[in-house]
């Protein structure tokens, strides 16, 4: 295989990527790209942030052999245990990142936005940590669904800003960000919570989230005797966990990526967030990537039950995994994500995020052979989805 | 030479431009309004392509670009709405909008299309300057149309030159660190960023927007450039006068803020 999974100069996957961002963000996105790489390279960042993701976040996070599932699917099925990750997701090997180069950039304030809310009490845990002030932009109809994740930022001392617009979700919660970035264009660093946004933020947040891949190649090697899995699975909102879990795999074409995305209520009820199933190019949010959008060009509302996924566009390397045809992309409905949550929780003891549960549920989907060595990326736990399973009430 | 080239040769102080959404307040405002405001004496009128997510933007030119979506306003029934356009006035006419939808409908056939139509020139906020140069500027060249682009208090003086060097029509001054929105009075603070930028001598007319709202504000503009760009101020008169006499609401604001 020729495709080479990276990013060029300006931040283009393909033809997915750049910066499309107003004059007003030019300095804050220059700064950022003149200094992020120089920064992330400088033994001082690397031996802070090892440092904080083991004793703080309490990585490296296990691969389990689930072995009730792989009895269950006739597959060797190992779970990257993301959600044992302190503040329960992956979200927090971003925020620890950003938040060491924003105090190295001098930044004084930081802003967020969240649609579970995991990348918000990830960004709100880190702001408590390093002293910082923090406000966190959240649809006004996500806090209503994540209730819990709504107080525990304001436990760590985060204000929460409902954001209006729109669906009332992650989509206005990033505009409303971005607006609140060009108010405040000096002190402060906005701190995105997936593989979106303007250049560079698409690649730094997946090389801070690369670390999940970097360590299933070593734990695999230990317990298989080998690096490389047959499939990789993960669930994909802006995309952020999958980049983490493909990242080492992206020019190993022996490894399939599966990327999962929320298909709602059916891929076309129109209650859906399938980006790749329903997107054409277009750009949102500074990159140009699969967006959701009608034939005007205004971008549809998207729809699933699980916030994280609740996005109508992916991360601009996910436009090109598709694209290219080295990822494959399914698309998991509400019902089927759940009934996988549940099973889940009583063949392995691990109740998973409702994000996640669309990455186990897409076990039913793709072909596989029977001594295939599947891992899944456990993204999150699923404490702050209790009211959704409850409402749900199947089980 | 195009309309707004022709404008700043006939007219080199207190250029007022004026900025609406599209198919708002009510569906079928736009053509009345752009008559209204030449009548009343707007010198350039922008025309606001609504648009979803509006990064750029504060609650009062969003909420508009809301209404108009709601009531049915595309970027395909604006433009044939102003097919004949110049047959009414020939005041010099902007498009402004965000990329996603002018991208959708083709930039080659958006440029013919509005060239065709006599509009003279387009601002695009969410374009920057490196990749217009590299994938757009050959276009709009070919159809005469001026690109115009956006600095801010954060531009650097280096980078405020690259803008001048590659601008046409005149170069949108945002007057603070901030999205679009009224707000009150005007702070030393911009007034030193005026100042600075009007030292430099550029070789483009420069027009002061973002929180220029009253005869006040305009008229402190005015002094540091060749004129100001109004936005939301004039969004909450239409949305004031909605489903009342809009022409004698226009007439009424245009007067104050000009007089
Ligand atoms: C547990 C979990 N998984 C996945 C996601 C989706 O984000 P991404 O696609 O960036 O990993 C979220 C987002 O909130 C999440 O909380």
């Amino acid at each position: 295989m020729k495709t080479l999974i990276a990013v060029d100069e300006k931040g283009f996957y393909g033809n997915f990527g750049g910066a499309y961002i107003p004059e007003m963000l030019h300095p804050n996105i220059e700064e950022l790209r003149d200094n992020y790489e120089r920064i992330v390279a400088e033994p001082d960042f690397q031996a802070q942030f090892k440092s904080l993701l083991k004793d703080y976040v309490g990585r490296p996070t296990p691969l389990f052999y689930a072995q009730r599932l792989s009895e269950k699917y006739g597959a060797k099925i190992y779970l990257k245990r993301e959600d044992l990750c302190h503040t329960g997701a992956h979200k927090v090997n971003n925020t620890i990142g950003q938040i060491i180069l924003a105090k190295k950039l001098g930044k004084k304030r930081i802003i967020a936005e969240t649609g579970a809310g995991q990348h918000g009490v990830a960004t709100a845990t880190v702001c408590a940590l390093m002293g910082m002030d923090c406000t966190v932009y959240m649809g006004k109809h996500d806090m209503e669904r994540q209730r819990p994740n709504v107080e525990r930022m304001r436990i760590l001392g985060a204000k929460v800003v409902p954001a209006t617009s729109g669906s009332q979700t992650l989509k206005d919660a990033t505009n409303e960000a971005m607006r609140q970035w060009i108010n405040n264009p000096v002190d402060t660093h906005y701190i995105i919570g997936s593989v979106v946004g303007p250049h560079p933020y698409p690649e730094m947040v997946a090389r801070f989230q690369s670390v999940i891949s970097e360590e299933i190649k070593a734990q695999l090697l230990e317990k298989e005797g080998r690096e490389n899995p047959d499939l990789v699975i993960a669930c994909v909102g802006g995309g952020s966990n999958a980049a983490g879990a493909f990242y080492h795999y992206y020019n190993t074409p022996e490894v399939r990526l599966i990327a999962v995305e929320a298909a709602g209520l059916g891929v076309f009820s129109g209650k859906s967030a399938a980006t790749t199933a329903l997107g054409k190019p277009g750009i949102l949010h500074g990159s140009k990537t699969l967006l959701m959008q009608t034939e005007d060009g205004q971008v549809t509302e998207p729809y699933s039950i699980s916030a994280g996924l609740d996005y109508p566009g992916i991360g601009p390397v996910h436009a090109h995994l598709f694209e290219t045809g080295r990822g494959e992309f399914v698309g998991v409905e509400d019902e089927d994500a759940m009934l996988a949550g549940i099973e889940v929780s009583r063949l392995e003891g691990i109740i998973p995020a409702i994000e996640t549960a669309h990455a186990f549920a897409a076990l039913n989907q793709v072909k596989y052979k029977s001594d295939d060595v599947i891992v899944i990326n456990l993204s999150g736990r699923g404490d702050k989805d209790l009211d959704t399973y409850i409402k749900w009430g199947n089980y | 030479m195009n309309r707004i080239e022709q404008l700043f040769q006939n007219k080199d102080s207190r250029l007022l431009s004026v900025y609406f959404t599209a198919g708002y307040p009510s569906a079928g405002d736009t053509i009345p309004i752009i008559e209204a405001l030449d009548e009343a004496g707007a010198d350039i009128i922008e025309i606001g392509i609504p648009f979803s997510d509006p990064v750029a933007d504060g609650p009062t030119i969003q909420e508009s670009n809301q209404a108009a979506l709601d009531q049915g306003m595309t970027l395909k029934k604006l433009l044939s709405e102003l097919k004949d356009i110049r047959q009414k006035t020939q005041v010099p006419l902007i498009l402004m909008g965000y990329l996603n939808p002018i991208i959708q409908y083709g930039i080659e056939k958006f440029c013919q299309e509005i060239s065709a139509i006599g509009i003279d020139g387009i601002i695009v906020p969410d374009l920057p300057m490196s990749q217009f140069m590299e994938e757009y500027k050959a276009t709009f060249d070919a159809y005469d149309l001026a690109n115009i682009f956006l600095i801010s208090p954060q531009t650097s003086a280096e980078r405020i030159r690259l803008i001048d060097e590659n601008s046409r029509g005149f170069i949108y001054m945002v007057s603070s660190a901030s999205i679009t929105g009224a707000k009150s009075g005007i702070s030393e603070e911009q007034i030193s960023y005026f100042k600075r930028v009007n030292e430099m001598g550029l070789k483009n007319p420069r027009l002061i927007g973002f929180g220029i709202s009253d005869k006040a504000t305009f008229d402190t503009a005015c002094q540091y450039s060749k004129g100001a760009i109004i936005g939301s101020a004039f969004i909450n008169v239409l949305t004031k006068a909605k489903g009342g006499d809009l022409k004698a609401a226009i007439q009424t604001y245009i007067q104050s803020v000009i007089a």
